[in-house]
């Protein structure tokens, strides 16, 4: 079995993770090209690879079209794919359920009342304090249902149904403002809480990419506190892990997560849901190769999606949030149905 | 309490509840190093609390819990995870993980972040496995094995954490007949091979006092009666504890006591 040991965390692929990533990888790569070299006006996929590494294309035009215009939005795709799938993956495994995914508990929907709200309310404010009015938006949420559910210690159950409870109060609360809010306003919260990752400039990928460059270190380096939590709290704490605090920190990194990809793409639903379930399935339940398959499954999921949403119904563009809740709804009810046979 | 013995875990003045409700209350209790003590008590005793606490998994109203002569509430709980390990009723896996994978993770107090997995690390959990008899099974996931393999999965786990010693909250319910004394044997070869310390919570009366080498009967939260089973066991005692009219003799097979119920159907013949 190959062992890769750094000075920092070792992940020991299970099964077949190393192929599994190394394929993931090569996937993502693909469809970024093709991603990128889609749309009105076609760039050939070897333009596209001249122009990201810096050679000079044929086309005299592709290097602003795939650098100003498709390449930010293909990136931002993947980034929000990514902080979603290991988010996924984290809230899953602490609360041992695997229905448990950021979109399900509520943390989601309060950092997209939040960020709706930021809309609604100070339509003039500089879209750069969105991630941060989500990510506060989903800690409040998250702290509140940790709070709330704490009962000398938080028992998983209680945690995802008063997370539901949030979720739907969040859902109202956004709706409310959605309808009494400028209409101007409105419009663009409503493309955003769509789950959409139209016009990205690099502006989106600078502002979520310093979330996921601490963030998924951070997660993987808890990989084995994760480990012990999804045996358990009585397991966990008897092979010395200070439970409480580490599942807290562990919902942070979900919450910040979470909350700076919705924040620059609104509600990609199921995404956090299913890239862990298919990650699982692929490498086994071992947080090491868990968490980084799901992210680039995650990442997967909704650089494929965005193209979907742009190619299948063009020149009509669908959101690829609707895209990926268009899978993922099915996949849910179908593992409903297999779990029960 | 006997001088020629070591007591490695102690409790002085213990308290233990859960929300209002005070399961045990201002207990002292000692438990021999080396040795196989056996909780055994009615539903509701306490004993499974008690192992709990003696195992920090509650935290004590009051009162101390003492392992090597040092207290437990004022250590980190790594430190205590590297001398003491446990097992709790009926741990559940996720599905798919592996035994290897599963063993691996008793090695959580001997690692950090920063820290990868070491040599000694692989060691100990292949040792784990080959002490239980695991190491064949060691690829497959864990819900494809029968009851008896599982447990000895949960054991090797507890053993990876190489400690001295080791606390089992009802390691036998749920496993028919033959798979309980297997986990038994094993357990028992572990004290005697390794020298482990091993405390367990046990229904079955008669198992408790062919494998422990000391009882202690529990009773509404408090300790009842605490010895080796032959000095323990009799009639009037389980008529008081657990309310229940028998006959004790002699093991046929290991000469320890034997406990056979009464009961209605052959009392009214």
């Amino acid at each position: 079995m190959l062992h890769l040991r750094s000075r920092f965390f070792s992940i020991r692929p299970h099964r077949q993770v190393s192929q599994l990533l190394a394929i993931l990888t090569v996937l993502i790569a693909v469809f970024l090209v093709l991603s990128v070299s889609y749309g009105d006006y076609p760039v050939s996929p070897l333009d596209v690879l001249k122009t990201v590494l810096g050679l000079q294309p044929s086309d005299a035009d592709a290097a602003f079209i795939v650098n100003t215009l498709r390449l930010p939005r293909a990136l931002v795709a993947l980034l929000v794919g990514i902080a979603l799938g290991v988010a996924g993956t984290i809230t899953q495994g602490i609360l041992r359920n695997p229905l448990a995914a950021p979109g399900i508990i509520g943390i989601n929907a309060g950092a997209a009342l939040a960020a709706v709200a930021l809309i609604v309310i100070f339509p003039n404010i500089s879209v750069s304090f969105l991630p941060l009015a989500a990510f506060g938006g989903g800690l409040v949420v998250f702290a509140s249902i940790y709070l709330l559910a704490w009962n000398g210690g938080s028992s998983p159950i209680r945690l995802v149904l008063v997370g539901i409870g949030f979720s739907l109060m969040a859902a109202a609360v956004t709706n409310i403002l959605v309808t009494f809010g400028n209409i101007y306003a409105v419009s663009q919260a409503l493309v955003w809480l769509a789950g959409s990752v139209y016009g990205s400039s690099w502006d989106e990928v600078r502002s979520l990419l310093p979330w996921l460059a601490v963030f998924v270190p951070l997660s993987l380096v808890m990989a084995r506190d994760l480990n012990v939590l999804n045996l358990g709290d009585d397991i966990a704490r008897g092979v010395g892990c200070p439970v409480e605090w580490r599942r807290g920190l562990l919902l942070v990194t979900s919450v910040a997560l979470a909350g700076g990809a919705v924040a620059t793409a609104g509600t990609v639903g199921f995404v956090g849901f299913i890239a862990p379930h298919i990650a699982r399935r692929l490498v086994g339940p071992s947080h090491g190769g868990l968490l980084l398959s799901a992210g680039l499954t995650g990442g997967l999921l909704v650089v494929v999606a965005d193209l979907i949403g742009r190619s299948a119904f063009a020149p009509i563009e669908l959101p690829c949030g609707l895209v990926t809740s268009a899978i993922g709804a099915p996949y849910f009810l179908y593992l409903l149905v297999g779990k029960r046979t | 309490m006997n001088p020629e013995l070591d007591y490695i875990l102690t409790t002085r003045k213990l308290s233990l509840g859960y929300d209002r409700a005070c399961i045990i209350e201002q207990l002292d209790l000692a438990i021999p190093t080396g040795k196989i003590t056996v909780l055994v008590g009615p539903n509701g005793c306490g004993k499974s609390t008690l192992l709990k606490g003696l195992g920090r998994l509650i935290k004590p109203r009051q009162g101390t819990v003492y392992l090597d002569g040092k207290s437990i509430a004022t250590q980190p709980t790594k430190a205590i995870a590297r001398q003491l390990g446990l097992l709790p009723q009926n741990p559940a896996a996720p599905e798919g993980l592996t035994v290897r994978e599963l063993v691996a993770q008793g090695r959580y107090p001997y690692q950090g972040w920063f820290q990868p997995s070491s040599p000694e690390d692989d060691r100990a959990v292949e040792a784990a496995l080959d002490i239980t008899e695991m190491a064949e099974l060691g690829d497959r996931a864990l819900e494809t094995l029968s009851g008896g393999q599982r447990q000895r999965a949960w054991i090797a786990m507890a053993l990876a954490q190489d400690t001295d010693v080791l606390l089992l909250d009802e390691p036998t319910t749920f496993l028919d007949l033959a798979h309980q004394i297997e986990v038994l044997d094993l357990l028992y070869e572990l004290n005697q091979r390794q020298g482990r310390t091993i405390v367990m919570v046990l229904h079955e009366l008669d198992r408790a006092c062919r494998y422990g080498d000391r009882l202690i009967v529990m009773k509404a939260g408090q300790i009842y009666a605490q010895g080796s089973p032959q000095e323990v066991m009799n009639a009037s005692l389980v008529r008081e504890v657990f309310d229940l009219e028998c006959r004790i003799i002699a093991d046929p097979v290991a000469g320890t006591p034997l406990c056979i119920p009464i009961g209605r159907k052959v009392a009214l013949e």
